[in-house]
């Protein structure tokens, strides 16, 4: 509050932003209150809480927690796919990479979509006729429970977990930035509701949750992209030759310029994306909550859709703040044009807002920021709380016999555990240097979940030692290799030069995975091996046809 | 289910026929998606003096127009794929499932 006070204090010096009139405190600073803001976001919480109540009446069985009973739509789950993967660092990110660096933050853009193509054709109709709660349902499916599926429900916590850090860390600053919240409540808040969600609504809140934020997101964005373009006479080419005219680098932005000039990085980096998107498993189980194979496949058309557009929809934005953002000396501190933008470097679109809407548009798009984030850290938990109630509860230490009411029940206890967890991890990492975690969630995702995964759908001679080993090599080789690397040993650890000279590591220990897998696999000559490939045939037929299935529950 | 079902499945020429079709668009699609980003990410690695260059007179670069063609050319499998997996294939999947039960 003192800081609030001394905001409002000296609005002399910033006349014009009151909103922005924050005492400088090192990288995020803390503004004052946002009212529109803070009213518009009141009015999502009551809303999301309004349907978390629904939600509750209906959700009594086990699937119901982590499915929604199967009962989704194409269309709803195409919208909440669509919600899970446009974070707030999707918003506010890349709309900063193609405001600093033009063309190669659209570069970067299209790295994070192109996986959405790649599951639909190779993944997405296996995984519902396969699956049942978790990804781990179908890594196991033919192979050992206890060691394949704890292997699976591991990876999926320590993804869930770094993702869950880097979230809640982000929604604090964010929150701090936007609504001049301190960290520690901002942190408080996010993790409470949070956990009402999820223990209460189950998957069903937490798929209502993300299609509403979906909604407001691309209806914010939409009407932000018109408001830039009638700025430039509705033309593409006025808003890049105004962009051109006033960045520092001229006519290099619009096209590849230094970012992505090392192709080991590119390429690496592209892999981490891709596939390891195919192994987040708060994403994967969102392939379990539609009826069948069809609805499956037109929820991954919906979300490509629905991604692609928002994606594009960004890179605009970005480019329009060039001009807009750019060139006014209130968005920079001590008004110097070209200067430290006022809140950070991730704060261009939402200056944007402000200048294109006023308070209204910004409190609008923070609001929508804050409920993007509680949506994300939502699905996060949801997945790590049934990574472990159903597979190392009901699978692993039960071994199949617990009762639906004792798993419901742990898994309630393992949202609330989880939810507590990262609020603590939040309020520990709050003054660290986060790059390396995404180098590290989608590293281990991509190299120990996916290849797993993979495998175990595609390629018959795959054995539980194989899986095992291949998908332990995949692990390691990716924290290794993202601990030896500049984000951690330089920056992190302050040595003077990296030993492995990449930030991410996809390009190495994918490969190393799938290479143990496949060398293990065929040197594996037991009896188990040999009935494990012989399922195979079996689970083709599955895969391919649906049949035997798990169906919808009727509600 | 039954093993015997599987069987019968497996041995129905159908199943080969739906399995051979997918399997060939899948990969088909994959590897254009994949060709064309891959394409476009090593122009950007190897030769960014392409992307550099303006269309026509104005501003648009070719590096603006192939980067939004590769999320259209996205747009436009994924829908192609869905609409003949779920018309053309799942009519032959619903009828292989028919005859083996």
């Amino acid at each position: 509050m003192n800081r609030l006070i001394a905001a409002l204090a000296v609005p002399a010096l910033l006349a014009a932003n009151a909103a922005y009139a924050g005492p400088a405190v090192g990288e995020v600073q803390k503004q004052a209150m946002n009212i529109p803001a803070i009213a518009m976001f009141l009015a999502i919480v009551a809303v999301t809480l309004g349907i978390t109540y629904w939600a509750a009446t209906r959700t009594r069985s086990a699937a119901d927690f982590y499915t929604a009973g199967g009962g989704i739509t194409g269309w709803q789950n195409g919208l909440a796919i669509a919600g899970d993967y446009m974070s707030a660092a999707t918003l506010l990110g890349l709309s900063s990479m193609v405001y600093f660096k033009g063309f190669d933050g659209f570069v970067y853009t299209i790295g994070f979509f192109v996986g959405w193509p790649i599951i639909l054709f190779l993944m997405a109709e296996r995984l519902r006729n396969l699956g049942k709660f978790t990804f781990a349902d179908i890594a196991s499916y033919r192979l050992d429970q206890t060691k394949i599926r704890t292997f699976a429900a591991v990876g999926s916590l320590t993804v869930c977990v770094f993702y869950l850090i880097i979230q809640m860390v982000g929604a604090g600053q964010l929150i701090q930035l936007l609504f001049g919240l301190d960290y520690i409540y901002a942190v408080i808040i996010v993790g409470a509701l949070m956990m009402i969600y999820v223990t209460f609504g189950g998957m069903l809140a937490t798929t209502w949750v993300q299609i509403i934020k979906a909604c407001l997101l691309l209806g914010g964005g939409t009407l932000l992209l018109y408001l830039a373009f009638a700025q430039f006479d509705f033309s593409f080419e006025t808003m890049a030759d105004r962009a051109i005219s006033v960045h520092k680098d001229g006519l290099k932005i619009m096209g590849p310029g230094t970012l992505l000039s090392d192709p080991v990085s590119a390429v690496s980096l592209s892999l981490g994306l891709m596939f390891g998107t195919a192994g987040l498993p708060h994403i994967l189980m969102r392939f379990f909550t539609v009826a069948d194979a069809k609805a499956a496949r037109k929820s991954v058309l919906y979300a490509t859709g629905v991604i692609g557009y928002f994606f594009m929809v960004v890179c605009i934005l970005g480019l329009a703040a060039v001009t807009i953002v750019g060139t006014d000396p209130s968005y920079f501190e001590g008004g110097v044009v070209g200067g430290k933008l006022i809140g950070g470097n991730n704060m261009p679109v939402m200056h944007l807002a402000k200048a294109l809407g006023g308070d209204v548009m910004l409190g609008f798009l923070s609001a929508v920021a804050f409920a993007t984030i509680l949506a994300v850290v939502a699905g996060l938990v949801l997945a790590g709380a049934s990574a472990i109630s159903h597979d190392l509860f009901a699978n692993v230490i039960m071994k199949g016999k617990a009762s639906e009411r004792a798993e419901v029940r742990a898994s309630k206890i393992a949202s609330m555990t989880l939810g507590t967890i990262a609020v603590l991890l939040a309020v520990l990492f709050e003054k660290q240097n986060l790059v390396f975690m995404v180098g590290l969630t989608f590293g281990v995702a991509a190299s120990a979940n996916f290849p797993v995964l993979f495998l175990s759908m595609f390629w018959k001679g795959l054995t539980t030692r194989g899986a095992l080993l291949g998908g332990l090599t995949g692990l390691t080789t990716a924290v290794v290799l993202v601990i030896l690397g500049p984000a951690v040993w330089k920056t992190v650890l302050g040595h003077a030069q990296a030993l492995f000279p990449y930030d991410q590591p996809a390009l190495f220990s994918m490969p190393a995975a799938f290479l143990m897998a496949f060398v293990v696999s065929k040197l594996d000559s037991s009896v188990g091996a040999a009935k494990e490939r012989e399922i195979f045939d079996d689970q083709f037929v599955r895969a391919q046809t649906g049949l035997g299935a798990e169906g919808a529950a009727s509600h | 289910m039954s093993k015997l079902t599987y069987e019968r499945i497996r041995a129905n020429p159908k199943f080969k026929e739906l399995v051979t079709k997918r399997t060939r668009m899948s990969w088909l699609f994959a590897a254009v998606v994949l060709g064309a980003y891959y394409g476009f990410v090593s122009l950007v690695a190897f030769a960014p003096q392409v992307l550099h260059m303006p269309l026509s007179s104005g501003r648009t670069t070719w590096g603006v127009v192939l980067g939004f063609g590769i999320v259209v050319l996205s747009w436009v499998l994924t829908a192609l794929y869905v609409r003949r997996a779920n018309t053309q294939l799942d009519t032959l999947n619903n009828e292989i499932l028919r005859e083996s039960l």
